[in-house]
């Protein structure tokens, strides 16, 4: 099998950078121009981890995602997936890992569902036996009895994901990466598909390594945060941490029984006003700052924002010294 | 069909024959999937016959009309056609697809194909595997049969062997250009139109006798894009005929060698494109 380089590292990239080379200008007078898509990533992935893979569009993760899988080619640095070079042994890589792009769908769009699994088994070479009693479990946990025989652009998009997931996950693969594998779901596909992944890593302990936009992924799914902005790592470590590392203050969100001007108390920052409501920024504990505000003013409703996710990533982006393409 | 490739990883020789044994798995699952359809597979399947067999027609009027062509007969003529149309024909059923690279690379469809452990050539070819291509080859194999047993041939032990083989290079001659011709899309975006004027263009080409054509056109048909090999020269070998277009007659034993080396450059061209396609990830 392979040859662990690692004790348990699934995942290894040492200084791992991606330059892309676009030509610009009119046709015999065109100038080439390096950008950098990715610059310098160490990163360590051990078994049974879950990592978030977050950040703004363009800021590396599908080139980061791409290397890894072995569709692309760095062009600097080392990199190891399960003690393999993605872009030499792509083939032989692709049988121990499972991916999943949320976008776009790995099942053949003209075949029912069980003919597009029975096929990805061929692919992957799983014995019948060993498929047929995966298949089942699958079934019973993504509950997709009611759809097997149903071709698959007749899916539903959350259908089609615990699909995509079941092909991805068939020929039992160590490291699964999914690319914003909950983009469009609702509320309660998304809630069936992380009480699933979390269920895989505890159970099979297979490494998971997800990029997404949705802070509920990250929040019931991640022990592990890492951001990248610009090409570059920004944050590594867990979510708590990342929110101390990055303080985003909460909100106090005041609806008056009127306009009024800009309320001034000590302990709070005025942020913005629309009509009789208010937002405040916290310095202070909040009771003593709704203390301050009733005392004044007449309220006709009052909410307290925790800082979510997106805002203290973006908080983070904000931080980062913007560099010079 | 079923256990196909289930056996576990073995020697050289079932290495060399998974791309095989992958295509024909592809290719019977997705016949399967389209054959749910019985009444719009009867219907295309007729329809690209009836393509085929206008095509055939056309040439049996210019025939009959001019009575015979640079000094080949109406029959003669058919062969040419026919075995053109045949190999044409089963060389695009088999490696055709590969000319929706293009689509797959704008739809990403291709990174998909990169992360199965299956060589992504063979998963493109195969995609949406059209059984309806059937309607090509099988009256153009007809009428091969019907123009093989008109025209004045010496039946020597030779020939009936060199038949098979010649058919098989031909195929493979076809099926490299088709592919090598879909490969363009790697380099540039917008190449499948280019391409079709070498493949389609081509193929309308060879369905008459190349001594009609210029020197040119025959010299580029046999050097650059071996087409020439395809229908052409077989035939000459076939009616013991000298080469009218004044090349040596040597050459009408080379479709063998020319399929491997077209095969190969075929090949060769695919992975340079994987390779700029993987190193500029677009």
């Amino acid at each position: 099998m392979t040859s662990a380089h690692s004790d348990d590292a699934v995942i290894e990239a040492v200084g791992l950078g991606r330059d892309f080379v676009l030509s610009e200008g009119p046709l015999f007078r065109r100038r080439r121009r390096t950008v950098a898509a990715v610059r310098g990533i160490d990163l360590t992935v051990r078994a049974g981890e879950v990592v978030g893979y977050l950040g703004p569009n363009g800021a590396g993760k599908s080139s980061t995602m791409k290397m890894l899988t072995g569709i692309l080619t760095p062009t600097s640095g080392s990199l190891r997936v399960l003690g393999m070079e993605p872009a030499r042994e792509r083939t032989r890589l692709a049988s121990h890992i499972g991916v999943v792009f949320g976008q776009r769908t790995t099942l053949w769009w003209d075949l029912p569902l069980k003919d597009s699994l029975e096929l990805t088994r061929h692919m992957y070479r799983v014995p019948a036996a060993d498929h047929a009693r995966r298949l089942a479990e699958l079934t019973g946990l993504l509950e997709l009895g009611p759809f097997l025989a149903t071709p698959v652009r007749q899916l539903s998009l959350g259908q089609r994901m615990r699909g995509d997931l079941t092909a991805a996950l068939l020929h039992g693969p160590r490291l699964l990466v999914l690319d914003e594998p909950t983009i469009g779901l609702d509320v309660v596909s998304k809630a069936t598909i992380r009480e699933f992944l979390l269920r895989l890593n505890a159970e099979e302990g297979t490494t998971i390594l997800l990029t997404t936009h949705d802070l509920g992924d990250v929040e019931r799914l991640c022990d592990r945060v890492v951001v990248i902005d610009h090409g570059s790592l920004a944050y590594d470590g867990d979510l708590a941490g990342l929110r101390a590392a990055v303080p985003v203050p909460r909100v106090l969100v005041v609806d008056l029984a009127e306009p009024s001007p800009p309320l001034e108390v000590a302990g709070a920052r005025f942020v913005r006003a629309e009509g009789p409501r208010q937002w405040l920024e916290l310095e202070d504990n909040p009771s003593a700052v709704i203390a301050r505000v009733a005392a004044g003013n007449e309220i006709a409703d009052l909410t307290l924002r925790e800082p979510d996710i997106e805002g203290v990533v973006a908080a983070l982006y904000r931080g980062a010294e913007p560099r010079p393409a | 069909m079923a256990d196909l490739l289930a056996r576990p990883c073995g020697g050289t020789v079932e290495r060399l024959t998974r791309p095989a044994r992958v295509y024909a798995l592809l290719a019977w699952t997705w016949s399967r999937a389209l054959a749910q359809y019985p009444a719009s597979l009867a219907l295309m399947t007729f329809g690209t016959a009836l393509g085929a067999v206008a095509e055939i027609f056309a040439v049996f009027v210019v025939f009959r009309h001019a009575g015979a062509l640079d000094g080949f007969s109406l029959a003669e003529g058919l062969l040419i056609a026919s075995l053109a149309n045949l190999m044409f024909a089963a060389a695009d059923m088999l490696m055709g697809m590969v000319e929706g690279l293009g689509q797959h690379i704008r739809s990403g469809s291709l990174d998909v194909m990169l992360v199965r452990p299956v060589s992504p050539l063979v998963q493109i070819a195969t995609d949406r595997f059209a059984v309806r291509r059937l309607g090509r080859v099988v009256p153009a194999a007809a009428v091969a049969g019907f123009a093989l047993y008109h025209c004045d041939i010496d039946w020597t032990a030779g020939k009936v062997l060199m038949l098979p083989v010649l058919v098989v290079s031909g195929v493979a001659i076809a099926a490299s250009v088709w592919t090598a011709s879909g490969c363009l899309q790697f380099f540039v975006a917008d190449a499948r139109e280019a391409a079709n004027s070498v493949t389609y263009g081509g193929h309308a080409l060879t369905e008459y006798p190349l001594s009609i054509y210029g020197k040119g056109v025959v010299y580029a048909v046999t050097f650059a894009v071996p087409l020439a090999f395809v229908g052409w020269q077989p035939v000459l070998y076939l009616l013991d005929r000298p080469d009218p277009t004044g090349l040596p007659d040597l050459l009408r034993f080379a479709p063998p060698f020319v399929a491997v080396a077209a095969c190969t450059a075929a090949a060769l061209l695919w992975r340079l494109g994987l390779r700029h396609y993987r190193s500029t990830g677009s």
